[in-house]
């Protein structure tokens, strides 16, 4: 069975020629939920924006492969590309106020994309929004299809957000923190209808988080990043049972845990972080040998 | 994000274009009885509406050629300078104290006294601003210290809005209330903390405001017919430059 | 029991709604903290946790008197301060220190980090002998002196809470209210910053009021935890009594939803028992 994403070899550089990732791989199968994880400046991010096509103009990828499911994204033109991706991805993004026009109202703006990029007649659009409106329990379709996003809580507008993007029945999705600013509570009961609606269409998600208490609970494997390098890939219950990579080591026991208060929350160590600078360096010294 | 980097940034060749543009014309604004080459209220019939050196029948001396009274252009551009100059930093910085001022108040102290100040700002600029002027100059009487006044008098509000929006922003960082942990009076936030950050609006609209405050003195004096003969940069623009100009026709004149 | 630093009893917070407010006319007061009693011990860490809309913020802001209480009352060392006016609350303000969430916002733009730890030290007569203040603050926190001259753009987010940090210990003050001041940070830098305000507040004796959403990251650093919903106290106890035996269920269900960095295959469809709003 084919890959339904497969990243080889990602790199991408800064108008000044930093490098912001690094020889990126990995490959995610049908159904396969992958997090993404790693810290600010990790390049989690600008992943998932490499496969939705839409990185910052300041970002120029130099090298590497991207395929979904089977296609070569790099040889398409970009219309072709264009349609390919939307019909295929979708997007969780992590702040459901931005992502959602305050000046128009919810139904309209979730039902626009069926129709104006898969062709879907509007009533088909229509049904198919409901039909997911139930699915992330929304109990009252009527009321909130007619609401500005204003109107709706943080949850809510995160629920009504997550149907729009399984309503395509994508192949794959990127979700971007997609529960940073909820509260805890809140933050649960978005990634059950996550969870449980992957299961049920069987959709691929590439989770970018900071938090590795999500990741265990959501993803089935795991690549952990850092200054856009992934420095260790493992499945989830392999990672968490045994970390293989210093940095993932440390980045554990800095993670809070109410149940074990003082063996939690330790600082980053000076030598962790002096092996990570030397190993991003000699790969960059690697890498620019052929590249000039 | 970064507005002290950025500013440093790429804008150096033009930077030097405009300063020295800039400093060009101020030193020969100062210098005018030196720099000039001609008087530049001197008449001389014999040589009027010549043309400027570049064309047939240009007279050596009067570089930029002469209005219909035989006065050099060149030297009335730079006498000229002078008032343009003097308008454009007295009112423009009158407007921008005045204005900013209130601005700041009303942003950052908000309540009545920004009810009060933005009702004021309302009325103010609900009146249209040339036949105010036009009015202001009437009651004040001519000349440059009441076309200075005037001008000042329209344009604060323009301040004041900005600054008002600036501040209220301002207002609600964290370092703000910081400063209220830390022990700071309201006056003394409003100075040590808000005004810093309003700073650069201020200073961009007061070099906006310079530009508009030489255009609105031009209209002034066009409009106003009394301004006297002396020299000003709208000479070019003076009724009788163009009644004349209109009926004998010149270089610079339309015909 | 030595007499508490904070006395709060009934304190009630009512500010203008602004989603309400008419056209013309003033914007109708909401109730933002319902009726609140608590002591703070001297010397003591103490979280109030909630989630967003708990009121736990214009909690903070009401104890160190940014905001005056509608009803109720607030002592400090046992003297009134529920209605004092701003002048009057002035010599206490260097007792009354506060860490911001965003370090990004709560630090001038254009003044200098000396000038910015230096600020609250002049404004409270201590004015002397400045430079040699500012450098022990920088120390105290962990920064190197070349920090001085900086500016808050020049800075990681982790030094740029150092700062606020320096800022608000520089006067020694009895009382400082950490408003999440780790919530915008890696986790890498979270621990540090909060091994250095734990290590900080022993050795000073700092009474801390910590506000914070994440309990795993309370459960280290308090003693007692106060637990917030919608401007109410739902439960205040000693932190351990509070993980091992939760009397309510609202906390129960916090407790329960944090995602702890293990597998746990059934947290994700174990449902909470229903009492959180979405």
């Amino acid at each position: 069975m084919s890959a339904c994403l497969d990243i080889a070899n990602l790199s991408a550089v800064l108008a000044n020629g930093q490098r912001v990732l690094r020889s990126v791989s990995l490959a995610l199968q049908p159904g396969e939920v992958r997090a993404l994880v790693g810290e600010s400046g990790a390049g989690k991010t600008m992943i998932g924006k490499a496969v939705l096509g839409v990185l910052p103009s300041s970002v120029r990828i130099v090298e590497g492969d991207m395929r979904l499911e089977g296609e070569d994204l790099g040889k398409l033109q970009p219309r072709a590309r264009r349609t390919l991706i939307g019909a295929r991805t979708a997007l969780i993004p992590q702040d459901p106020l931005t992502a959602l026009n305050p000046s128009r109202r919810i139904g309209p703006q979730m039902t626009d994309r069926l129709v104006r990029i898969l062709g879907w007649s509007g009533d088909k659009a229509d049904r198919r929004i409901r039909q997911l409106l139930d699915e992330v329990q929304i109990r009252d379709p009527d009321r909130v299809l007619k609401t500005y996003p204003h109107e709706l809580s943080g949850g809510m507008r995160q629920r009504v957000l997550i149907a729009a993007a399984f309503a395509a029945e994508p192949r794959l999705i990127v979700a971007d923190e997609p529960t940073t600013a909820l509260d805890v509570t809140v933050q649960k009961q978005i990634l059950r209808l996550i969870g449980a609606l992957q299961r049920e269409h069987g959709t691929a998600i590439l989770f970018v988080t900071h938090d590795l208490g999500v990741v265990a609970k959501i993803s089935q494997k795991v690549s952990v990043l850092y200054a856009g390098k992934v420095v260790e890939e493992a499945e989830t219950a392999a990672l968490f049972a045994a970390p293989r990579h210093p940095y993932t080591r440390a980045l554990m026991a800095a993670t809070p845990r109410y149940t074990d208060p003082f063996a939690s929350l330790r600082p980053v160590d000076e030598t962790v972080l002096a092996g990570l600078a030397a190993e991003i360096a000699s790969a960059d010294q690697a890498w620019r040998r052929p590249h000039g | 994000m970064d507005e002290a980097r950025i500013s440093r940034h790429g804008s150096g060749a033009k930077l030097w274009l405009a300063g020295g543009w800039l400093l060009l014309a101020l030193l020969a604004a100062i210098f005018a009885p030196l720099v000039a080459p001609q008087d530049p209220l001197a008449q001389d019939l014999m040589l009027e509406r010549l043309p400027p050196f570049w064309l047939d029948g240009a007279e050596p001396g009067y570089w930029l050629g002469t209005d219909s009274l035989g006065r050099d252009l060149l030297s009335r551009l730079i006498f000229g300078g002078r008032i343009a100059f003097i308008v454009a930093f007295a009112a423009a910085i009158a407007a921008c104290v005045v204005g900013s001022t209130l601005g700041l108040i009303a942003g950052y102290f908000g309540g009545w006294a920004d009810r009060i100040i933005s009702r004021i700002v309302d009325v103010w600029m609900a009146f249209p601003p040339v036949l105010f002027a036009i009015l202001l100059v009437a009651v004040l009487g001519t000349g440059l210290s009441s076309v200075i006044l005037a001008i000042a008098i329209i344009d604060w509000t323009r301040f004041c809005r900005v600054i008002r929006a600036e501040a209220m922003g301002q207002s609600r960082m964290d370092y703000v209330e910081n400063a209220r942990i830390a022990g700071y009076g309201r006056i003394g936030i409003m100075l040590r903390e808000v005004l810093p950050n309003v700073v650069p609006s201020v200073v961009a609209l007061l070099s906006l405001e310079m530009g508009i405050a030489v255009i609105v003195e031009a209209i002034l004096s066009f409009v106003i017919c009394r301004s006297r003969p002396t020299t000003r940069l709208g000479a070019a623009s003076s009724p009788r430059a163009v009644s004349r100009s209109t009926r004998h026709g010149g270089c610079w004149f339309s015909r | 029991m030595a007499e508490p630093l904070f006395s709060v009893r009934g304190l009630k917070v009512a500010l203008p709604d602004m989603t309400r407010k008419p056209l013309i006319g003033r914007a109708p007061l909401a109730e933002i903290l319902k009726g609140l009693d608590f002591d703070l011990p001297s010397g003591s860490v103490t979280g109030i946790v909630g989630e967003s809309g708990s009121g736990k913020s214009t909690l903070g802001r009401t104890l160190v008197r940014l905001l005056e209480p509608s009803a109720g009352s607030v002592r400090f060392e046992g003297r009134d301060i529920t209605h004092l006016p701003e002048a009057a609350l002035r010599p206490l303000r260097r007792d009354l220190q506060m860490i911001f969430q965003d370090p990004m916002s709560s630090l001038n733009p254009r003044r200098t980090i000396a000038s910015i730890i230096a600020a609250p030290l002049r404004q409270n007569g201590l004015g002397d002998n400045l430079k040699a203040r500012v450098a022990e603050a920088l120390q105290r926190v962990g920064l190197p002196q070349s920090f001085a001259g900086r500016y808050r753009h020049e800075l990681s987010g982790g030094q740029r809470q150092r700062v606020g940090i320096a800022r608000a210990l520089a006067l020694s003050p009895k009382f400082v209210l950490a408003d999440e001041i780790v919530s915008g940070l890696d986790v890498s830098t979270q621990a540090q910053i909060l091994t250095l305000l734990e290590k900080l507040a022993a050795e000073m004796g700092l009474t801390v009021a910590f506000i914070s959403h994440d309990l795993s990251v309370i459960r280290r650093l308090c003693q007692q935890v106060i637990v917030m919903r919608e401007g109410s106290i739902v439960e205040a106890s000693a932190t351990d009594a509070l993980f091992d035996k939760p009397r309510q269920a609202y906390t129960r269900d916090l407790i329960a939803a944090i995602p702890l960095p293990e597998i746990d295959a059934g947290w994700l469809d174990m449902p909470s028992t229903g009492k959180a709003p979405i």
